[in-house]
């Protein structure tokens, strides 16, 4: 039993390395410091969504939201950090 | 059909119904079950009030009442309507599951009159924070498993590639719940509304503070921390303070946090190794709380005078100041030596309130302050001042509360423990029951604070919400544009 609490605080211990290292490794830096901006890359598509909901119509508003288009959600992604 | 989308002619809109349906209900639940724990906190300082309606008013039939409406009801709507608004919105996509949505909302009201009828009557399993019985906790466990679904389903048809933060916090909270709602209501039903566990003895009690623990670290933390991770940013309007640092948070907390539970059961039958086990992770715990809630604060480095004009911003922020005092708190008294002197008194009350009222609920007040305008297109909320009001009544009603408790448990636990040179009690029960009773007094005017600042905030919500116009400023119908 002890080998396998030995392997088990190893194991943990590498889990816990592997995932700083592949956190903070430097070539993934810009990928993440994009994903930070997520929140801030859908304005106009939350603000049609709020008038949506007030449509009293909920045929018309599943009708909407059913609505498959090829736009382009990302376009807009970077004007997120002046937003306020 | 709406010209909106015939002008942009892309994307479909997101569900925003559900969004509002949750958002209103947390207010509404969030008084109820906040009133019924200023009605028991009311009991304790002037017991007569039990007997408001015996036997269904009876302290012992109200305190799980109080905390279920608190927690599932209150703290379970802001968690539907907070996942549901930032999945779609950082997915970039509408919630998947087409019945399965409103199937969520309407299950889980159901689920909450259920409670509201069945724990007066004195139908409880007798686990704490599981007391519902089994027919309930079968609807629960279906609503839950829908939630998956919407929630995952969501995910997997999302039209950005990355998985934000906040969902893989909110991920984690929906399965972990789902594995612990299901595990600890293991039971034996005889008839409706009687059951009996599965399991027996000590590993019952391991098993229900496994549940009981892991509803706090998930139900209570993660999910609040994903809540933490999209509206902070978004009030402060600015990306979080290190986005690595966050997975590092998210991985480190999900693998120590299961391992706590054991120090609910410190100086009990546990076998003494898993109470120390128990013990260093609850401490080990503290290193992640304290990144996460690092990251959350420094997100308004450069941005700190936003705190003086921004109630909202101001209710976030605190509630992570009380997150890393609570979560200092709870490993400190994790520790055996500590707990042989806080341990069924009413510090732990207070310890429970200070991440209740001072992180949980302060962040979901702060996470619905920002979340009504959005949805029903207001610019902002009808009155920041009586915001500000709130924040203020919600701050000094926490710090009441908990400060009451510290002083109560402290000389419960002093005097329990005060022996004379011959061996015997210094102390009757009954004398720190008569110490306790100012403390008790202190709470229950904090409490009715907290109260207050709800109501406030309930005339606010309405008002945002019913009033088209303002014509005193003339703001409220301009699309949030500016402000989202």
């Amino acid at each position: 039993m002890d080998i396998l609490r030995q392997i088990a605080v190893v194991l943990g211990a590498v889990a816990f390395l592997a995932v700083c290292w592949w956190a903070f490794s430097p070539k993934r830096r810009k990928r993440f410091e994009e994903d930070a901006k997520l929140p801030f890359a859908d304005e106009e598509l939350s603000q049609r969504s709020a008038e949506a909901a007030d449509e009293k119509d909920t045929e018309e508003n599943s009708a909407a939201g059913d609505r498959r288009g090829s736009g382009t959600p990302t376009a807009d992604k970077n004007k997120g950090q002046d937003e306020k | 059909m709406t010209t909106s989308v015939v002008k942009t002619g892309s994307s479909p809109a997101y569900d925003y119904k559900i969004v509002r349906q949750f958002t209103i209900m947390s207010v509404v639940w969030g008084i109820v079950g906040m009133g019924v724990g200023v009605l028991i906190a009311a009991q304790l300082a002037w017991p007569a009030l039990n007997d408001l309606f015996q036997p269904f008013t009876h302290f012992g039939r109200l305190r799980p009442l109080h905390t279920n409406a608190v927690i599932f009801a209150f703290g379970g709507s802001v968690l539907f309507a907070t996942s549901y608004y930032v999945v779609q919105r950082t997915c970039q996509t509408p919630l998947w599951g087409g019945w399965l949505v409103p199937f969520t909302f309407w299950g889980w009201q159901v689920v909450i009159v259920a409670a509201a009828i069945t724990l007066p009557m004195g139908l409880t399993s007798s686990k704490e924070y599981a007391e519902l019985e089994w027919p309930i906790d079968i609807l629960i466990a279906l609503i839950w498993v829908a939630y998956a679904l919407v929630f995952f389903g969501t995910i997997a048809k999302r039209r950005t590639s990355h998985i934000y933060v906040a969902n893989w916090f909110f991920g984690a909270y929906i399965i972990t719940i789902a594995a612990l709602h299901i595990v600890n209501n293991l039971a034996i039903p005889v008839y409706p509304f009687k059951s009996y566990s599965i399991f027996a003895g000590t590993a019952d009690a391991m098993i229900q503070w496994w549940y009981g623990h892991n509803a706090v670290g998930f139900f209570l933390t993660a999910a609040f921390l994903g809540i933490m991770y999209y509206f902070v940013p978004k009030q402060a309007g600015r990306p979080v303070y290190s986005y690595q640092l966050s997975i590092v948070h998210f991985w480190a907390l999900i693998s120590i946090y299961v391992w706590a539970g054991g120090h609910h059961l410190h100086y009990s039958a546990l076998p003494d190794w898993t109470q120390s086990l128990a013990m260093i992770m609850s401490v080990i715990l503290l290193a992640p709380s304290w990144g996460g809630m690092i990251n959350g604060i420094m997100t308004l480095s450069g941005a700190w005078h936003k705190l003086r004009t921004d109630p909202t911003l101001r209710f976030l922020v605190v509630s992570l100041s009380f997150y890393g005092m609570s979560t200092f708190e709870g490993p400190m008294m994790s520790i055996k030596t500590v707990n042989a002197l806080s341990h069924n008194t009413d510090w732990t009350v207070g310890h429970v309130h200070s991440g209740a009222l001072g992180w949980v609920a302060m962040i979901s007040i702060g996470a619905l302050y920002h979340l009504v305008p959005v949805l029903f297109g207001r610019k902002e909320m009808f009155s920041v001042k009586l915001i500000n009001a709130h924040f203020w009544l919600a701050t000094v009603g926490t710090v009441l509360y908990i400060a009451a408790m510290w002083v109560n448990g402290i000389t419960q636990g002093l005097m329990w423990r005060a022996f004379n040179a011959d061996g015997t009690l210094t102390y009757s029960f009954v004398e720190s029951v008569i110490a306790s009773h100012p403390g008790y007094v202190v709470r229950f005017i904090g409490g009715g604070f907290f109260l207050f600042g709800m109501l406030l905030m309930a005339y606010n919500v309405f008002r945002t919400v019913t009033e088209k116009e303002n014509a005193g400023r003339e703001d409220n119908i301009v699309p949030h544009a500016q402000t989202a």
